[in-house]
């Protein structure tokens, strides 16, 4: 099939899940003091999930480790970001 | 921190093993250097992504000569086909090279799949004796007395010292960052690559794409492909499979509030693309950052025991017509090598010593080429080059075509309603056409 959902694409991906996550996101400043929740839109991913309240729930576990959604981000402290431990994350096959 | 020089291990540590790293590593075990190579994926290539054509042919064949005929390289380059487009049409340059450079050795450009090349590229090294070591994180510099004099990589024990140390660690670079050496970035600095390798079969590329042997081609798409994001697309064929992508920048994502795969999937349903991929079978879908703005994020490129090469400083050329960054990671990590074997021979590693790296850059066209094209990204990353003009192109040839009883219109008249109807001032179009002059002619 040509086309795909965002689903059937990231079951393409292999991800070695490291046991803690390498990226953690601090809703409460979502909540408070974001007006774009840009992360939404761009990750490639899709993992930033918006709340009704208006906070983030994110899971780490199928990350690019793009860097995409710390560059858009616009609110100082809300993403903490680093690489996964060695050998762990997104292993690309063929990419 | 301090280091006492019995600790000293390495001459110099390569930090990533991505093309400007493992073709560091290689020129500097080469030279009879005690090299250490440093990568964070399970292998070489396992976390990187590109396009890909991969455009230093001339140059690794320098290091090894008829490198292609052992390497996994898939098809090389001697079609490129650029096109306009608006919603509905697509307005196409087609350019074909059969002749000397193209199509014979040492060929432009290959299609790679970055997972096996990488790993390839980074065995060369280890076979010229650079010690490779993966799954390993490097988090920050050591220093002595402000000199850089090592790495701390993430595990027990991790400070491996070096008398130098190049950071090929990517368009992150947190190395570079550590170091001082590079500010944060902007949103419009960087795009966001989303990309699908599918699997095709290899008669039906041929016969689809009018490709003999290993004939390949690459299709890139300037226009309504990304909607009103800026940025582009392209499409390249494999052996078995098309690598296809979308390109956008960060904050035209951002405010478009647009999903970077979405565009993906109007890309491959767009009518002049559809019929390419047709039949094709999704094998990976994958996702990587582009620093495009040149120039303007070039960090600073040494320091004391250290220096910056790839995409870690920047060197990616990615301005309308171009999209390379393998090439100008290879040359910098070559550029920076040479330096190193200098700075060894003469047991000097400041920052005065490594100035040399600047020249070298020159000499493999890296800081020239980048100087020369230094007005482009701004300018050419931008709506109306990347979404306006080319859709004002497809436009006005759908109306010059179009046959419908009504009378004949001449181009200019023509053209004239067209930039009305796209909301272009004929006055900015004056201004713009100056620009492409400057960002290209001279
Ligand atoms: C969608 C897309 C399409 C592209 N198309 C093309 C194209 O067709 N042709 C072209 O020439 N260029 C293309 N580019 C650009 C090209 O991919 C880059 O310019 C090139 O990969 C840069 O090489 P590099 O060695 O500097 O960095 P990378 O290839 O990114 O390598 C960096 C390496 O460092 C490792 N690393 C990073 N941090 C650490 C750390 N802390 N510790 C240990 N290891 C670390 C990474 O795992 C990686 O292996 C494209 C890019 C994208 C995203
Ligand atoms: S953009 Fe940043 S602050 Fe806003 S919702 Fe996303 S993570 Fe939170
Ligand atoms: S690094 Fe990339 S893939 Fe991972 S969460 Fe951020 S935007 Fe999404």
């Amino acid at each position: 099939m040509v086309m795909t959902t965002h689903e059937e694409k990231m079951r393409t991906v292999r991800f070695r899940v490291a046991a803690t996550p390498h990226i953690t996101v601090n809703s409460d400043i979502c909540r408070s003091e974001c007006s774009t929740h840009a992360c939404v839109y761009v990750c490639p991913a899709n993992l930033f999930v918006p709340l009704d309240d208006g906070g983030i729930l994110f899971n780490y576990e199928s990350c690019f480790e793009c860097g995409t959604c710390y560059i858009a981000c616009n609110q100082e402290g809300a993403i903490r970001w680093t690489y996964p431990d060695g050998g762990y994350g997104v292993t690309f096959r063929e990419a | 921190m301090t280091a006492s020089p019995t600790q000293e291990q390495f001459d110099v540590i390569v930090v990533g093993a991505g093309p400007a790293g493992s073709a560091a590593a290689l020129l500097a075990a080469r030279a009879g250097l005690k090299v250490l190579l440093l990568e964070r994926g399970e292998y070489p290539g396992a976390k990187n992504v590109s396009g890909a054509v991969f455009y230093g042919s001339a140059i690794l064949n320098e290091l090894i000569p008829n490198w292609w005929e052992q390497a996994p390289v898939e098809r090389y380059v001697c079609r490129r086909d650029i096109s306009f487009m608006s919603p509905t049409t697509a307005v196409a340059l087609d350019f074909r090279c059969a002749g000397a450079g193209y199509a014979t050795a040492p060929y432009n450009g290959f299609t790679v799949l970055r997972p096996k090349f990488d790993r390839w590229l980074a065995a060369q090294a280890e076979a010229a004796g650079a010690f490779l070591l993966t799954s390993v994180v490097v988090d920050d510099v050591l220093r002595d007395n402000g000199r850089v004099v090592g790495v701390r990589v993430r595990r027990e024990q991790g400070e491996i010292y070096g008398k130098v140390v190049i950071a090929c660690d990517g368009v992150n670079s947190f190395l570079a960052k550590k170091a001082g050496l590079q500010r944060e970035f902007h949103q419009h600095e960087l795009s966001l690559g989303v990309k699908e390798v599918v699997g095709l079969d290899p008669a039906i590329i041929q016969d689809r794409f009018h490709l003999t042997g290993n004939d390949g081609i690459a299709f890139e798409y300037l226009g309504a492909i990304t909607e009103d994001v800026h940025g582009g697309a392209f499409l390249y064929t494999n052996q078995d499979s098309l690598s296809l992508g979308v390109i956008g920048q960060i904050s035209s994502l951002v405010e478009r509030r647009k999903r970077p795969y979405e565009l993906l999937e109007g890309f491959k349903a767009h009518p002049a693309v559809a019929p390419l991929v047709r039949g094709s079978k999704l094998r990976e879908y994958s996702a990587h950052l582009i620093p495009e703005s040149g120039w303007a994020m070039k960090p600073k490129l040494y320091t004391d025991g250290m220096m910056v090469a790839g995409d870690a400083a920047g060197f990616c050329l990615a301005a309308g017509l171009y999209l390379e960054g393998m090439n100008y990671a290879m040359q910098s990590g070559l550029a920076a090598a040479e330096t190193a074997i200098q700075a060894c021979q003469r047991g000097d590693f400041s920052a005065r010593a490594l100035a040399v790296y600047e020249k070298q850059l020159k000499q493999r066209n890296v800081l020239t080429d980048f100087r020369a094209y230094r007005h482009a990204p701004a300018f050419v990353n931008g709506a109306r080059l990347q979404n306006l003009y080319p859709e004002l192109i497809a436009r006005s040839m759908e109306n010059l075509f179009r046959v419908n009883g009504a009378p004949k219109q001449k181009i200019l008249p023509l053209a004239y309603r067209m930039t009305r109807q796209l909301e272009i001032k004929p006055g900015q179009l004056l201004r713009d056409a100056y620009q492409v002059a400057r960002s290209y002619l001279w």
